[in-house]
């Protein structure tokens, strides 16, 4: 009888291997896990993008809310735009992290597009951006009311993503305490 | 034809930079350059995740070499440089990661494997020793002269 199982070992295996490689379809390899969830915000001090002193982390840390990282180089950033000043006209804090970026064009920018940005970084040689485990914009960070990093999503914030995965944790460390 | 060649020859001589990745850096001392480059062989890219930094020409691959290269300047161990670097981008930067965690999989992998085949072989090999051709007993030697003299059919 065992002899007779064991005919059926290589269906096994198959099946086995069959269901890993099926899982890996549905896969993101792009997909990574920020290194530095359940971190706090690096701590920086750069010059703010209107050209009005510095900002620090302790500028922009005290409530919940999204660092997005943007510049007028990254063509996905000008599709997110539209939908970040959505949030914002709803009351959600974002700051800007524009990164690698020319300041004279991110300010254009902005008058042209609109400014959802509380606050906006200019990191022009992405030191904060390499402190972050930046890769590439668009990236958002969610931060909770102590300034630590909650969760990451790279590409473009819109309305799946918003309402799909960070709505629900920007509710969940609102509720954690923490005024909007 | 002698000349197509030595236009090819020297055509080729002069794509070879191109395979060169962009920038250069200035070491104060020639050790320092290796570990640039077996460091910068073995950080992968971020952003064009099949390819390790010294290779790739993405602007996140630019600074992390900007990165290793000061580092390096400033008298980091490698090992100072592996925590920095994993410490922003996580374990996936390092081609070779650490052992321990996640990893564990896949540095034992290939050991238990190694022995899964060992174990197979082995028993193989001894079941084919053992296995001898054996007597028949009175019955069965009844039984085979039976069968080839009246076939089949009992």
């Amino acid at each position: 009888m065992a002899s007779r199982l064991k005919l059926f070992l290589p269906l096994f295996l198959f099946a086995l291997l069959a269901l890993f490689l099926f899982r890996g379809l549905s896969l993101d390899p792009k997909e990574m896990p920020s290194a530095l969830i359940d971190r706090p915000l690096p701590a920086f001090s750069l010059p703010r993008l209107d050209g009005e002193g510095e900002v620090t982390q302790s500028d922009v840390v005290g409530q919940v809310s999204l660092l997005n990282v943007w510049a007028t180089w990254c063509v996905s950033c000008r599709v997110e735009h539209p939908y970040l000043q959505q949030l914002a006209d709803a009351g959600v804090p974002i700051i800007g992290l524009n990164y690698k970026d020319e300041d004279a064009a991110a300010l254009d920018w902005l008058g042209e597009l609109g400014d959802p940005y509380r606050v906006n970084i200019a990191d022009r040689q992405g030191s904060l951006g390499l402190d972050l485990g930046v890769y590439g914009a668009p990236e958002t960070y969610l931060l909770d009311a102590q300034g630590v990093i909650r969760y990451r999503h790279v590409g473009v914030v819109d309305e799946r993503v918003w309402q799909g995965v960070l709505q629900p944790l920007y509710r969940e460390l609102l509720a954690a305490g923490g005024a909007p | 034809m002698t000349r197509a060649a030595t236009l090819c020859a020297l055509l080729l001589l002069a794509a070879a930079p191109a395979l060169a990745v962009i920038e250069t850096y200035e070491f104060s001392d020639p050790q320092l350059e290796a570990r640039y480059q077996s460091l910068s062989e073995e950080l992968r890219c971020p952003k064009c995740q099949n390819q390790n930094i010294a290779d790739s020409n993405a602007p996140i691959a630019q600074d992390l070499r900007r990165q290793l290269h000061r580092q390096l300047e400033e008298g980091a161990s490698d090992e100072e440089v592996l925590d920095y670097m994993v410490a922003r981008y996580g374990e996936f930067v390092r081609y070779r990661p650490r052992f321990g965690g996640a990893a564990l999989a896949l540095w034992l992998a290939p050991a238990a494997l190694l022995l899964v085949g060992v174990v197979v072989l082995v028993s193989t090999v001894r079941r084919r020793a053992a296995g001898q051709p054996q007597q028949l007993s009175a019955q069965e030697r009844e039984e085979v002269e039976r069968l080839l003299r009246d076939g089949e059919e009992p």
